[in-house]
């Protein structure tokens, strides 16, 4: 299986002379799989995903996507930022709007970027909401357009920075299976970076486990072995679920505790 | 001036009161909910109107009391649009005179301020180049300019124009500049992301995510062409309610000053209210 996401040696420093933040991270995505990286706060994942996504410019290393070396942003790895980042002078729709347009522009009509808008609104389900400012609608709303706005751009990658992270636990759950189905639906790739042991087994088909930094990398990968669809009610006794869980939890907490607590 | 919002805001509000009875206690209700919240502001005019005429009553004052200025100046309250010919004029005509001016030389500075600001706010040579020039000219009083802009022009009118517009354009060149410069990183990102660049970036990015901004500078800019054509006008002279001020306290008539005073803050106000509407609109909210 040749890998269509392929992260190798990857390292960054921010200044030069200082200790990196993140050495030799190597990783091979293949095509529809789900990704979570977890790690503890500060362990350079979110900078991981920038690289990933172009934002950010390693400093060692390289990240080939489709056979092609990624260099600049682009809409082929969209991004669901953590805090939305949805433009507060434009309606949901503008802000989806707004990507499909610059990313369609040549080559679909103006009707057919119209319909490819609204039916991105429809996967997240929020049609109804569609006209309203961001101001206006709550926070797993505002996630849900930008989820929207991601996946109306048809990435090749799917970027997810903690999307679910400034949200309840309720809301959460509700977002974490719209992803689910709109994962079996599409069948898209997705790297998604995670704090939540629970968010990373139940979406993702493997946990890629980070050491704290600085000098973070790829400390172990888990493979989830549980088929799909997955339903978060009848995981709870699952035994590749709990033992999932396990791994993570003592990779986390016993192996790498956050160097924050541990003092 | 917040009681007018407040108010406003009440009668948009459901009101539970409102919601059984028919029309007329809805009338009723609406009514009481506008005297309650204006009710605050009228006590306050009518206590600052005591303790001035109490203040101002004795044989001895130097200033008059609110009988006096309704027995002298009554006619200005009541007819402000009369016109007996030459510098003559109710003190609606000398504030129209005015906020010609203003908005002619606001247009200008908003124009010319929005434009430089943008230059200054994008191009690190313009700002290196620019800024220390703004931050000193900008330090100048008004009036300061009027002697230098009276050579320059030889004319009153455009003098007193030109001195609106070097006033008001300091704080929207700043505030469009700072506005520019500062697009969040969540913006630039998302604009990365979808790979807008260029004049694309400018306008669907740079330009609405710096309109707040924009309008702060605006509003400041208003506020003081404001202060500046009052004292502008009485040294140039003409129609205007500036020279009218200055013309009242040369024929000792303190009581027509103190009513064009009350005209000229509560026009201010007007301004300040109309660029803050203005830009409420445009921003679509998104402004304070």
């Amino acid at each position: 299986m040749a890998a269509y996401l392929e992260i190798s040696k990857v390292g960054i420093t921010f200044k030069p002379g200082a200790v990196p933040v993140l050495v030799d991270v190597d990783l091979q995505v293949a095509r529809g799989e789900y990704i979570a990286i977890i790690g503890h706060s500060g362990c350079g994942k979110s900078t991981l995903l920038n690289i990933v996504a172009g934002l950010t410019r390693a400093t060692t290393g390289g990240v080939v996507l489709d056979g092609r070396e990624v260099n600049t942003p682009g809409p082929d790895r969209a991004v669901v930022f953590q805090n939305h980042s949805l433009l507060p002078w434009l309606t949901c729709r503008e802000n989806v709007r707004l990507a499909v347009d610059q990313v369609f522009g040549r080559s679909k009509s103006r009707a057919e970027r119209a319909a490819w808008v609204d039916e991105n609104l429809e996967l997240v389900r929020m049609t109804a909401h569609a006209d309203k400012r961001p101001a206006e609608i709550s926070g797993g709303m505002k996630q849900r357009i930008g989820i929207a706005r991601a996946l109306a751009m048809q990435p090749k990658v799917l970027l997810l920075d903690e999307p679910f992270g400034a949200l309840d636990a309720l809301t959460r759950a509700h977002l974490q299976d719209q992803v689910m189905e709109i994962h079996h639906r599409l069948g898209m790739t997705v790297l998604m970076i995670t704090h939540d042991v629970d968010e990373a087994v139940l979406l993702s088909d493997r946990i890629v486990m980070m050491t704290n930094g600085p000098m973070a990398t790829i400390g172990e990968i888990a493979t989830v072995n549980l088929p799909r669809p997955r339903d978060r009610l009848a995981l709870v006794e699952n035994s590749n679920f709990i033992a999932a869980r396990q791994k993570v939890m003592e990779f986390l907490y016993a192996r790498h505790r956050n160097p924050a607590q541990a003092a | 001036m917040s009681t007018t919002i407040d108010s406003v805001k009440v009668q948009n509000a459901p009101n539970p009161k409102a919601s059984g009875p028919g029309p007329a206690a809805r009338i009723g209700s609406a009514l009481w909910n506008a005297l309650r919240n204006a009710a605050p502001l009228l006590v306050m005019l009518v206590l600052i109107f005591a303790i001035w005429q109490i203040a101002a009553g004795g044989a001895k004052s130097s200033l008059p009391p609110p009988t006096t200025i309704w027995a002298q100046s009554h006619d200005l309250i009541l007819h402000p649009f009369y016109d007996h010919g030459g510098l003559d004029k109710g003190l609606g005509l000398h504030l129209f005179a005015s906020l010609k001016r203003v908005f002619l030389g606001f247009t200008l500075a908003a124009i010319a301020g929005v434009a430089l600001g943008m230059l200054v706010g994008t191009s690190m040579i313009a700002m290196r180049g620019l800024d220390p020039i703004f931050q000193v000219l900008r330090t100048v009083p008004p009036l300061a300019w009027l002697p230098l802009s009276l050579a320059a022009f030889r004319e009153a009118q455009p003098s007193a124009i030109f001195v609106i517009f070097i006033t008001a354009i300091w704080p929207v060149i700043i505030n469009t500049a700072v506005g520019v410069r500062n697009v969040p990183q969540d913006y630039r990102n998302v604009a990365r992301v979808i790979q807008l660049r260029g004049l694309g970036y400018f306008t669907k990015i740079v330009l609405p995510s710096a309109a707040p901004y924009i309008f702060t500078g605006l509003r400041i800019g208003i506020g003081l062409s404001w202060l500046a054509i009052v004292a502008a006008e009485m040294l140039i002279g003409g129609v205007g309610i500036g020279f009218f001020i200055w013309d009242a306290w040369n024929s000792s008539n303190i009581s027509d000053i103190v009513v064009a005073l009350i005209y000229v803050g509560v026009v201010g106000f007007f301004l300040d209210r109309l660029v803050a509407m203005a830009g409420n609109f445009i921003t679509k909210g998104t402004s304070a």
